[in-house]
């Protein structure tokens, strides 16, 4: 599946995780340290995703709505806690549980009604789940409508609050890690491996007596509450929600962060998240346009590097 | 004398069919391309954003908004083919994930251009004498006269442009490369050629829908995208590739999406009181497009009417 020796992987990931932040304690740079907790918490949504569209060949266009699930959680936690001083609400495990139901309820739902179809009619009607849900978190009055809500209280774990540069980059290492360690074993085991014969002989699967709809439906439900998890995250990253969470540029943006890792390569969207948000942080210093330069990137890629920016290098090929 | 609510119904209902059948100019090329080419083209909201911009600059420089919708159907024809001849027509044998990030890519460079050309404000447009006034259709029913003219505008458009489809030869080889685009290249026909027709006379299209729209909701940046997503539910519902099957499926989106915001928070308030019904009115309103989308859906797949091409 990867180039390097399976071995190697994790203790390379390990060493890279761990450099960071010491890079960053040494030299002082601290906008190093929070633009690579912010890659981190996309990539593990992105991971999600590529569990669907990398390794199930499901173009899904709604997954920044259950990044948004997450995010709205904390948010409304906070503000219940803070304006009806609700604080049970603030709950990190209480939360965790709430974002890990709310997102597979969703998933579960918005997959049983899309995966009744496949490609175009796939990428469209998912897309159009994601717009009802931003349609929802717009008109969500009391929770700032469409200019959202800052959110005054992090998540509390046993009174050990998720705030702090180096600790939410820790736990945001953390998830991110283990949410790949969760793809590759799903990857490698017998669901993984239906999926994605599914997706290169649907007719020969279903022979040998497996559901391919079944199977996508388990893939898509993961893959949500992964992406549920990486809002969670987001939320007491930026301290702040707004359907610009649900919107579906950012499920573009996921897909292009899978893309340009590499689809089905378990690690790719480390290194996708990484180009695309180092880019979005440089480009307004070039000029206030920005989006011209990263919309070039993107046709660009489609046209030349449709195989993620690793084949440039190897021009090794994509495994479909 | 009709009472008010049945004139407002009814009157709710014109602008229902006047946005349904600005969904249909917007769709109807949409569908066409993805029946007939295989291709999923997000962009298609920014040439309607781009058709509302070129109609409000030229009518504020020129002061004549027939002049503006002809040139800024035109330009967006002219910029559909050009998107054609440049990029789209390499993805047309690629997957449709390709197509997703080069339309993408084409949504993020169009919506900045207009940025810059036009600034972030947006843009309106003033109509002339004889469009800026009401009517009475009935007996205590004023409506719009430029609403009204729209709809007119559109059924003649949809008119024409299913003349165009079942009886003319571009329309016989457009509706034959629907159903078999690999039969229509081996009777030798230039299959580029009618591919880049048919984008370019999608994107006029949906130029066209943008042009009448920016009188009434003034063009701005990022104005296509809630758009594409309802031409997305008309496609859905109308079965791909069908042009028939979209004006249906659009005029009863624009019923059902008007009236719903309309009617919603009155029907909640009934069922859970005032109170709650206003808070969540709003929100489902916007929702109740989708709600339809899933209910058929799960009951016919493939759209209400059968698409041609699979």
């Amino acid at each position: 599946m990867t180039r390097f020796k399976p071995s190697l992987v994790p203790l390379g990931l390990l060493l890279l995780l761990s450099a960071i932040p010491l890079g960053a304690y040494i030299f002082d740079a601290v906008f190093a340290l929070t633009l690579a907790t912010r890659i981190l918490i996309l990539a593990t949504a992105a991971v999600g995703l590529n569990l669907v569209l990398g390794y199930g060949g499901m173009l899904s266009l709604c997954h920044s709505a259950f990044v948004g699930i997450g995010a709205y959680v904390v948010g409304i936690g906070a503000y219940h806690a803070t304006n009806d001083g609700l604080d049970w609400m603030t709950n990190g495990f209480i939360q965790i549980v709430a974002v890990l139901v709310f997102s597979t309820l969703t998933a579960a739902i918005i997959g049983v009604i899309s995966l009744r179809t496949r490609g175009i009619y796939f990428l469209m009607i998912t897309m159009a789940f994601g717009q009802t849900l931003y349609l929802a978190a717009v008109g969500a009055d009391l929770y700032g409508g469409d200019d959202g809500m800052t959110i005054y209280q992090p998540s509390v774990f046993a009174g050990f609050a998720l705030q702090g540069r180096y600790v939410l980059y820790i736990v945001a290492a953390i998830v991110f890690s283990l949410s790949v360690f969760i793809v590759d074993r799903l990857a490698r085991s017998r669901f993984g491996l239906v999926l994605q014969a599914a997706k290169m002989n649907e007719p020969r699967v279903r022979a040998l007596g497996y559901d391919p709809v079944r199977v996508r439906l388990v893939a898509f439900v993961i893959s949500g509450a992964m992406a549920g998890l990486a809002g969670f995250l987001l939320a007491n990253y930026t301290e702040f929600v707004s359907p610009a969470e649900f919107n579906w540029v950012r499920s573009g943006d996921l897909v292009i962060m899978v893309v340009l890792g590499g689809l089905g390569l378990n690690l790719g969207p480390l290194f996708g998240a990484a180009f695309l948000l180092v880019v979005e942080d440089l480009a307004p210093g070039i000029t206030t346009h920005w989006p011209i330069i990263v919309g070039l990137l993107v046709l660009l890629v489609a046209l030349f590097a449709p195989r993620g920016l690793g084949s440039l290098l190897t021009g090794e090929a994509r495994n479909d | 004398m009709l009472s008010s609510s049945l004139l407002l119904f009814i009157e709710q209902c014109m602008n229902g069919l006047q946005f349904g059948i600005m969904l249909f100019l917007i769709t109807a090329g949409l569908t066409l391309v993805v029946g007939i080419m295989n291709f999923v083209n997000l962009a298609q909201g920014s040439l309607f954003m781009l058709g509302a911009f070129v109609t409000a600059w030229v009518a504020a420089n020129s002061g004549n908004y027939y002049l503006a919708v002809l040139v800024a159907i035109a330009a967006v024809a002219l910029l559909g083919i050009l998107m054609e001849v440049l990029v789209v027509y390499r993805f047309y044998h690629r997957q449709h994930l390709d197509q997703v990030l080069a339309t993408f890519g084409i949504i993020l460079i169009l919506n900045e251009l207009a940025r810059i050309l036009w600034g972030a404000q947006g843009l309106s447009v003033t109509l002339p004498p004889e469009l800026n006034r009401s009517i009475e259709l009935l007996p205590g029913l004023t409506y719009p006269v430029f609403r009204f003219a729209f709809i007119i505008f559109g059924l003649t458009t949809a008119g024409l442009l299913y003349l165009l489809i079942s009886r003319t030869r571009v329309g016989m080889l457009i509706r034959a490369g629907a159903s078999d685009r690999d039969m229509v290249r081996g009777l030798g026909i230039n299959v580029n050629l009618l591919f880049a027709l048919v984008f370019g006379l999608g994107a006029a299209l949906a130029g066209l829908a943008g042009s009448l729209s920016v009188p009434i909701m003034s063009a701005s940046v990022g104005m296509g995208e809630p758009v594409l997503m309802l031409g997305f539910v008309v496609i859905v519902l109308g079965g791909i590739g069908s042009i028939r099957g979209a004006f249906w499926a659009a005029l009863l989106v624009g019923l059902v999406d008007t009236l719903g915001r309309s009617y919603a928070t009155t029907l909640l308030s009934l069922f859970l009181g005032s109170k709650a019904g206003a808070s969540l009115g709003p929100s489902l309103a916007g929702m109740v497009i989708y709600i339809l989308m899933a209910a058929v859906l799960a009951v016919r797949p493939e759209g209400l009417f059968k698409a041609k091409a699979s």
